[in-house]
């Protein structure tokens, strides 16, 4: 017997019973999408993880201030205090101090009120140097970024994110346009370019301006000289850890801090913040899976107690195919073949919902899922041995029943 | 008054091996504690072409004897001779390929498969014996017209009248060429015109030379037959008027 004329005698008993292998494949069937979906909603989050923190900049250092130890032993957080001046930022772009480091850009920010015309929106207004363009590898929609000039001269001149200048002047071109920071006049000389992100802090909303000019007319008060953010970008990848080194050593010196451990601001690489995201990620991925995997071992038993009340039920026929002239081993094949079919089309059909919903899905739930072409291979063959694993034993039930007593019973 | 005449001594031809040889079969069938003795030593043989009635009460064994015929069982004790091979002591592969190639059964059942048409039923022992598919359906399409049934070919067992239906089942029994046909109780779930037509059928079979062993209970229909063998508390017996 040929195993064209096996699968042929297997694929008759599945349509002879559509109810039932129906039945039996929507078990594997929601096994296999779950485990295509979960898998593709770990692999995305990680995706949305490492793009978000890429678009930050490239080979970049970002040092925070906190964790001051104030007069009183009282230590403040990450974030909590305001230890870091301009005159650290303008110390890391030195050479000579730092030679691994290619450049340094220093961010101030608040919150303020841009006003044009009737329109007005209240976003974040940071002050920073002409190098943070190219230090946070963003790219110009239109008009020119910040200059030397402007920060030398205190200029009253702001570059928009592409979101804020949709906000304030819609589809008119904001460039050479005039807008109010919390009532004082301000130019707009350009307008970034979207980066489409969609994290905790939308980079598309935000208005630049000159760090002088932030401090001098829209920050004022005693924090005025503070800075909250410096990024450094390293000279290249292989640096990383040296301009790390030499950020940290050169900022403890300026600082008077003898020891890391009570230093009062943090540096955090791009790397780190990767690795600490994934990791969280991979852990939920694991547990995920884990569930996804026990429904497919569900489904497999489900495969298994339908092939064994199959058996049950056609015990006349595996008589009559055996008093036909069927070896034992013809008949396993026949209960095989069926049950790896059933196992397989589960998968196919598993594997086409879960690519489905990986598509559908994130209309609803707002998180990306990656469809994982190794996981939908994975999981048909998986179904596959599945469906295989578990006919073993109806199978063999069904190879040794005894051609006699398969007959008799009615 | 016979007188024996002395003539030349003619070495006889050897003739072919009878399709059944029995040789002091017995089974016995252990439940627990209890031993049923359902043949208690038979020993019998059928030529080649012969139509043979077996008869006999139920629990006389005809059954059991039945299963040993046809190679769904072995003997506890004894020999079984299938057409010159000996079975009684061969492997479960073995067993499968003698019931392929040597016997066609008929069922009181029927036992057709409801989900295939009458020639995807009729093809099955040729599909197990590995045959190409196209010569199967050919040899199918081939039987089903023997039995007169060549225009229901596509129709499934539920579309058939019982009459119908056995014939579809005698169409699978011919279809391999077995050297024996056992139609066990073949009529006993027909109504007697299709009884008379499937008995008719049978006989029609024999007269083209097949062999044929008939189990039944009725004495009429073993009246059919050649030759009828009495089946009692596992003991067989030949009635002398049966012999002619």
């Amino acid at each position: 017997m040929s195993w064209a004329d096996t699968l042929r005698t297997g694929l008759d008993a599945i349509r002879s019973h559509r109810l039932r292998s129906g039945l039996t494949m929507l078990g594997i069937l929601i096994g296999i999408a779950a485990v295509i979906l979960t898998v593709g909603l770990g692999i995305g989050a990680q995706r949305q993880v490492s793009a978000q923190v890429q678009a930050l900049g490239t080979n970049l250092l970002i040092v925070s201030p906190g964790s001051s130890t104030g007069t009183g032993g009282v230590r403040g957080g990450f974030g909590s205090a305001s230890t870091l001046t301009q005159a650290d930022a303008e110390a890391l772009g030195s050479r000579a101090a730092a030679p691994d480091v290619a450049a340094v850009a220093a961010t101030s920010s608040t919150s303020a009120t841009l006003q044009s015309g009737a329109t007005n929106w209240t976003t974040s207004v940071v002050g920073t140097s002409p190098s943070w363009l190219s230090v946070r590898a963003r790219k110009m929609a239109s008009g020119r970024f910040l200059s030397t000039s402007d920060d030398q001269s205190v200029a009253a001149v702001a570059v928009l994110g592409s979101s804020t200048a949709t906000e304030l002047f819609g589809p008119v071109d904001p460039v050479g346009q005039s807008i109010t920071v919390d009532g004082k006049p301000f130019g707009v000389i350009g307008v970034l370019a979207a980066t489409g992100s969609t994290g905790a802090t939308n980079e598309d909303d935000q208005a630049i301006i000159p760090m002088s000019t932030a401090q001098q007319r829209v920050i004022g008060g005693s924090s005025r000289t503070s800075v909250q953010t410096i990024y450094v970008q390293a000279a290249s990848s292989q640096v990383m850890s040296a301009a790390y080194q030499e950020t940290e050593s050169l900022l403890l010196a300026l600082h008077g801090i003898d020891t890391a451990a009570n230093a009062d601001f943090t540096v955090t690489s791009q790397q780190s913040l990767v690795s600490a995201a994934s990791s969280v990620d991979k852990t939920l991925t694991i547990l995920l899976a884990g569930i996804a995997a026990i429904s497919l071992l569900v489904g497999g038993i489900g495969v298994m107690n339908i092939m064994l009340v199959s058996v049950t039920e056609r015990i006349r026929e595996i008589g009559l195919r055996k008093a036909l002239g069927a070896r034992p081993r013809l008949i396993r094949r026949q209960f095989l073949v069926e049950a790896s079919v059933l196992g397989l089309a589960g998968g196919v059909l598993g594997a086409a919902v879960g690519i489905l919903g990986a598509h559908l899905l994130p209309a609803v739930i707002s998180n990306p899922i990656a469809v994982s072409v190794p996981a939908v291979v994975g999981s048909i063959v998986v179904a596959l041995a599945v469906g295989l694993g578990f006919g073993v034993y109806p199978a063999g039930r069904a190879a040794r029943l005894a051609p006699i007593d398969a007959l008799r019973s009615d | 008054m016979t007188t024996w005449l002395p003539g030349p001594v003619i070495e006889p031809l050897p003739a072919p091996p009878p399709v059944i040889a029995l040789a002091g079969v017995t089974k016995t069938y252990r439940g627990g504690s209890l031993e049923v003795h359902a043949l208690r030593g038979i020993t019998l043989q059928i030529e080649a072409g012969e139509y043979v009635a077996v008869m006999g009460p139920s629990g006389s064994g005809k059954s059991t004897l039945m299963n040993i015929l046809g190679c769904l069982d072995v003997p506890s004790t004894g020999t079984y001779h299938l057409a010159g091979e000996d079975v009684s002591r061969m492997s479960e592969d073995q067993l499968a390929d003698v019931r392929n190639r040597r016997i066609g059964f008929v069922f009181q059942q029927f036992n057709l498969l409801p989900s295939l048409s009458a020639w995807r039923n009729v093809e099955i022992p040729l599909m197990y014996a590995g045959v190409p598919r196209h010569e199967r359906r050919e040899s199918a399409l081939a039987a089903l017209d023997r039995v007169g049934l060549a225009d229901r070919a596509e129709h499934r067992p539920g579309e058939l009248s019982g009459g119908q239906q056995q014939r579809v089942a005698v169409a699978r029994a011919l279809v391999g060429g077995p050297d024996l046909i056992l139609a066990d109780e073949p009529t006993g779930n027909l109504d007697s015109v299709s009884s008379a037509d499937v008995l008719g059928l049978l006989s029609e079979l024999h007269g083209t030379g097949r062999t044929l062993v008939l189990i039944t209970h009725e004495e009429e229909i073993a009246a059919t037959a050649g030759r009828m063998i009495r089946m009692r508390d596992g003991y067989a017996s030949e009635p002398l008027e049966t012999y002619r």
